[in-house]
């Protein structure tokens, strides 16, 4: 096959939050970027964001970045490195402010600020009260900030390659990065996209459950081709289940509802979540949420006719509430539920949701890897940002709106390395290797010529069931073990899935295939990481690691206070240190502490 | 709902094998969960992997999978299979070029997007906090921001057929009229000038087909309406 070369100062993967955030930087700064994105920009995921995003504005209520600060790292179960997170609510702000500026059309209070609600796990003074610091638009928060990050790069002429999938990322003899080989859409034709800096911001790989909230794109493509070209996954055992997923379709209900005063309730109508977290409630943090709604099924208290899922209640709130705040979300439950919830209480359950863990990086955005002694050394060239990387700030739960902020705080934070490390000379054009698209072609002439071989629907169901039995909301030792040769053999299976359509334009089949082979690679790091993992920290809870007073929550931070890395290659785990010190020496840690709500 | 076979007639074309568009008939048995059109062709690629359409979100807010149902424009995912009359006959947008099944290529429906300027002037320098607007002056934007770019009026208005390259059709002049309505742009003079024009802004008639089949309620022609307002009220 032929393969075209074309030359940029930055490639940028992703055309999401993160990436069209990281554009705008390189675009202003003059820098020749390409942006690749197998969708056009407005279709990427963050669209389907509600609630918010998170900073201490105070507009409403007293607040402050400290405060958000140890929201987060307590939120993170101490899994979050406090150098990123010092970073990221310190920025937030800035960031947000700057949205505002680009045209995003915030909700307003009545003095003209931008609109905030409370969110879950978000507090004042140190987890004593809800605070509202979700900066809202409606609930349409990620379809707004998408739109306007879209036009302010259409202001900015950033150069966007719509429906190229991304396929394999190119690495020299050193492991340096020095591009990406990628598909147009269209005609299936592959190319090289050579540059001295490449991002990724391709989100998360939500695709791996069965049950999911997120769109069929999120097929981790950044994550799996980065763990096959031998960077190792980080954190990757910690999942979000979003307490408010449709029950059946899986479609996400903003925790909005709740900061808006919606309402958990049993089959018997209780207000449950008062029992397991007597202070915050309705609005605790998400792992709490999904774990007590979990519980109540369990344990036989879920409603409907199967006692299968909990209901979101807020016919309490006036009809204007819900049609003002909460009008997208009136929308999805009459289409999806099929119950207006003005006049009716929403059937919910906990759904695949976030992806905390991912490529690792800095908060600089520059990926990090073990070498030469020290466990976060620069990959030349590589950065990554958003949902598909792991800075660390989310640890091993992420709070509500602080997605938004991270694709905001770390897109812009990449961009503007890239620039540096552009402008002082540090970024070159290293030479291509001669089979830099090698690994790519062979992989397309694999699905060409295969036979009998599986189908791309088969073998992905087999994962997501897979995944979705056996490291789901409560995890189990002896399930995990199994998990972890399931999915073994899954991904044996996924490397013979045969196609029948063979044409080259607008191949989707072709392109499932390909984004299987990603999912395949989380899916496998999901298993293992958590089969490791032998306590229970944030959305990571196993049965076999209760609450004791040595290990509140099951936490052994004596041997597992520490990130998880996944290798690829030989399946292989490694750890690293977490960052308990905050970047500025006037910040004080946040100290270690048993978490309750 | 239990188990059902629906009976589907589909525009097939791929350009690399087909000398011409055909329309397909085939049939699909749904699972009880299955409630929307896009669960029903995501269940029909799973029997024929070579039926190329485009989807993401699967809860109407990125816009991929507009196509024609049935005659009518509308998104796969907020469609209910059960309310379709079958076979339920499956089209790519009209109006665009065709690149393969139900794939349109959107490039002139984006251009047109592009050529209102969709993005916020304001030349003063940049606060050091939000810019203020009041809850009314916001509401304003109500109705605007939400569109999702589906191209589900644009391609069902006959002005934008005919004139795809003058027209700025119904999208963009929502579009327009966002920024218009926006008490933070200070851009309304050049984004009139831009649309004075006996194409751009004056092929619509009024047909009120975008309003009808808006996969998210909104209502262009008013928009429409209100630029036209504007022009109006400053040239007098």
């Amino acid at each position: 096959m032929n393969v075209a070369k074309r030359t940029f100062d930055a490639v940028i993967v992703g055309a999401g939050g993160a990436g069209l955030r990281a554009a705008l930087q390189l675009s202003e700064a003059g820098l020749k970027t390409a942006v690749l994105t197998k969708v056009f920009p407005t279709r990427s995921h963050t669209v389907a964001a509600q609630g918010g995003v998170a900073a201490s504005l105070g507009n409403s209520t007293e607040d402050n970045w400290h405060w958000h600060m140890y929201d987060t790292v307590k939120g993170s179960d101490w899994l979050g490195d406090q150098d990123a997170i010092e970073f990221m609510c310190k920025k937030a702000n800035e960031v947000v402010v700057e949205l505002e500026h680009y045209g995003m059309p915030f909700d307003r209070t009545d003095n003209g600020k931008i609109y905030q609600r409370p969110f879950g796990g978000h507090s004042m003074n140190y987890g004593q009260a809800p605070v509202m610091r979700s900066c809202a638009a409606a609930d349409r928060t990620g379809h707004a900030m998408l739109h306007a990050l879209y036009q302010r790069n259409v202001r900015a002429n950033t150069q966007f390659f719509v429906e190229w999938m991304a396929l394999d990322l190119i690495r020299n003899a050193d492991g340096d990065v020095l591009g990406v080989t990628a598909m147009e859409m269209e005609t299936g034709e592959v190319s090289i996209f050579h540059a001295k800096a490449t991002v990724f911001a391709t989100g998360g790989a939500g695709r791996i459950y069965y049950s999911s909230t997120n769109a069929f794109i999120n097929t981790g493509d950044g994550v799996g081709m980065a763990a096959r070209a031998g960077i190792p996954l980080e954190d990757m055992e910690f999942w979000q289940f979003h307490p408010t997923g449709v029950a059946g379709a899986g479609v996400l209900i903003t925790e909005g509802v709740r900061g808006e005063g919606g309402i958990l309730r049993n089959a018997s109508g209780e207000r449950f979540m008062e029992r397991y977290a007597p202070n915050l409630k309705d609005l605790a943090s998400r792992d709490v949420v999904s774990r007590a709604m979990t519980t109540e099924i369990n344990e036989g208290r879920g409603a409907g006719p199967d006692k299968d899922h909990v209901l979101l209640d807020i016919t309490h709130l006036s009809p204007d509430t819900i049609m003002k705040r909460l009008p997208g979300i009136r929308e999805i439950a009459i289409q999806f539920a099929g119950v207006d919830p003005i006049k009716a209480p929403i059937p919910v359950v906990p759904t695949c949701h976030y992806q905390m863990g991912g490529i690792p990086t800095n908060y600089k955005g520059q990926v990090v890897v073990p070498k030469d002694g020290s466990p976060n050394t620069p990959v030349q060239g590589f950065y990554a940002a958003g949902e598909c990387a792991c800075a660390s700030v989310h640890g091993a739960n992420r709070l509500g709106t602080n997605s938004l902020l991270d694709l905001l705080v770390f897109g812009k934070s990449a961009g503007e390395t890239v620039v540096e490390d552009f402008r002082s000379g540090q970024l070159t054009l290293k030479p291509l290797p001669e089979n830099a698209a090698d690994v790519s072609l062979a992989r397309l002439a694999r699905l060409e010529s295969q036979t009998n071989g599986e189908s791309v629907f088969d073998v992905g169901m087999e994962m997501r069931r897979t995944m979705q039995k056996h490291a789901g909301v409560f995890r189990f030792d002896q399930l995990l073990k199994e998990g972890v040769q399931k999915i073994g053999e899954v991904a044996e299976r996924a490397k013979r899935t045969e196609i029948k359509d063979k044409s080259k334009v607008w191949n989707v089949a072709r392109m499932e295939a390909l984004e299987l082979d990603n999912l395949i690679e989380v899916a496998r790091a999901t298993m293992v990481s958590a089969e490791a993992r032998k306590e229970s920290r944030g959305a990571h809870v196993r049965d076999d690691a209760p609450d004791t007073p040595e290990n509140p929550n099951g936490r052994d931070d004596a041997n597992w206070l520490k990130h998880t890395l996944w290798y690829s290659e030989g399946n292989r785990l490694d750890y690293k240190p977490v960052n308990l010190k905050p970047l500025s020496d006037d910040v004080e840690p946040i100290a270690l502490a048993k978490r309750t709500y | 709902m239990t188990k059902r076979t629906v009976h589907f007639k589909i525009y097939r074309y791929d350009p690399d094998k087909d000398e011409k568009p055909y329309m397909q008939d085939i049939s699909v048995e749904l699972e009880a969960s299955d409630k929307k059109l896009l669960d029903a062709i995501v269940r029909l690629r799973a029997k024929d992997d070579s039926l190329s359409f485009r989807r993401s979100c699967r809860e109407g807010v990125c816009g991929s999978d507009a196509m024609n149902i049935n005659g009518k424009n509308g998104l796969a995912c907020l469609t209910d299979i059960d309310s379709l009359q079958q076979p339920i006959t499956l089209r790519p947008l009209p109006g665009l070029p065709v690149i393969r099944d139900l794939i349109v290529d959107m490039t002139q429906f984006f251009k047109q997007y592009h050529s209102i300027k969709p993005y916020l002037v304001n030349n003063d320098p940049a606060p050091e906090r939000e810019r203020l607007q009041t809850p009314e002056d916001r509401e304003e934007l109500n109705g605007l921001y939400e569109c999702i770019l589906c191209a589900c009026c644009s391609t069902s208005c006959p002005s934008f057929w005919w004139n795809p390259d003058k027209f700025v059709g119904p999208a963009g002049l929502l579009a327009a009229y966002r920024f218009l309505a926006d008490t933070r742009d200070q851009d309304t003079n050049a984004r009139l000038d831009n649309l004075e024009d006996p194409y751009r802004l004056f092929r619509c008639h009024s047909i009120m087909n975008c309003v009808d089949v808006c996969p998210k309620g909104l209502n262009p022609t008013r928009a429409i309406g209100k630029i036209k307002d504007m022009m109006v009220r400053r040239a007098v």
